[in-house]
């Protein structure tokens, strides 16, 4: 009588092993969904800029762009959220996102490009094959202005609202799925 | 005796023991003292992109500008201090292989003596608890014993 509880005890415990397991897998197949469509970064780190001011700098035009360059001045204030993407020519993860770019561009998103240590020649031969999503493009061929940033890897983004903070910042490709169940709502919430 | 030509290679790479990062010769300072306070402040700030090494060990591009931006700072007369902050404004907390104690990284911190008193407090509830008594037998059960005991 008394034996029975004790024995759905111990069968409870032989099957502990099973359940954690199973928690294990789930959470495994979760993480690599995440991978898969680049909502899930096991190496992104979070920025220490958020809901901050991006640091002041002021970056000459890219030689030869249509686009003046770019300064904290630009963003103080915007009138609308804006995009800031650091990219380059020679960046692969680049080329990935640059669809879900111009898709921003065309629907109207203002988006301002910083052009991070590559050669003007190489940067518009990119944006001429591809398009040109930008509205302004800052030069940084040193990279320190990137430094100021947290930048750590090309390409990283930036969506500052109207106040001029930082309110979000994704570093890698900004892929369809990210574009849809990230940025979209912020660009949203913060127009 | 061609065979032995890749063993050879393997010998001497192993020789030449671990390969630090590639320096460019305008990368060290030239006083030895404060190129030895560079290469230990370096040590303690993680190269954000391989992020396991610190930016002395790592070949990464940016983690040679950020040594060239300490060894900036070191010259403009900066201390320690000022460059670890300068970094930790940018990057956060992760950038700094020891990471500072604040309410976010108390947990981290307080983590090894969090798992000893768990397991102290596991095995406290084990002591004062005493193993459950066997059930009583059944009727069946005593029977059956008593058959045993009584032999065939």
């Amino acid at each position: 009588m008394s034996a029975r509880p004790d024995l759905l005890r111990r069968r409870l415990l032989a099957a502990a092993p099973l359940g954690v397991v199973a928690a294990a897998g789930a959470g495994f197949w979760f993480m690599l969904a995440g991978l898969q469509d680049g909502s899930f970064n096991p190496r992104s780190v979070p920025s220490a800029l958020l809901n901050r001011p991006p640091p002041p700098f002021d970056l000459p035009p890219v030689e030869g762009a249509p686009h003046p360059g770019l300064s904290s001045a630009d963003l103080r204030a915007p009138a609308r959220p804006v995009l800031v993407n650091f990219w380059a020519s020679w960046c692969v993860p680049c080329i990935i996102e640059h669809p879900q770019l111009m898709a921003l561009h065309r629907e109207g998103v203002p988006i301002y490009g910083i052009s991070y240590k590559d050669r003007p020649a190489d940067a518009l031969r990119f944006l001429a094959e591809r398009g040109d999503p930008y509205r302004r493009l800052g030069a940084d061929l040193p990279g320190r202005v990137a430094i100021d940033w947290g930048v750590y890897g090309v390409p990283e983004t930036y969506l500052i609202d109207r106040q001029g903070l930082i309110r979000w910042r994704f570093a890698g490709p900004i892929t369809a799925d990210v574009l849809n169940q990230d940025l979209r709502p912020l660009l949203r919430r913060y127009a | 005796m061609h065979h032995r030509l890749p063993a050879l290679a393997l010998l001497l790479a192993l020789l030449a023991g671990p390969a630090g990062a590639a320096f460019l010769p305008g990368d060290r300072l030239a006083d030895p003292a404060a190129e030895a306070r560079a290469q230990a402040l370096g040590r303690e700030i993680r190269c954000m992109v391989c992020q396991g090494q610190s930016i002395e060990d790592s070949e990464a591009d940016l983690a040679r500008d950020l040594r060239r931006l300490v060894r900036e700072r070191i010259e403009a007369g900066d201390s320690d201090a000022a460059i670890r902050r300068f970094l930790h404004e940018r990057y956060g907390d992760f950038v700094l292989l020891r990471p500072p104690l604040s309410a976010f990284t108390l947990l981290l911190w307080a983590s090894p003596l969090l798992a000893l008193a768990l397991g102290l407090a596991v095995i406290l509830a084990r002591r004062r608890q005493p193993p459950p008594a066997p059930a009583p037998l059944s009727p069946e059960e005593q029977a059956r014993l008593e058959r045993i005991i009584r032999g065939p």
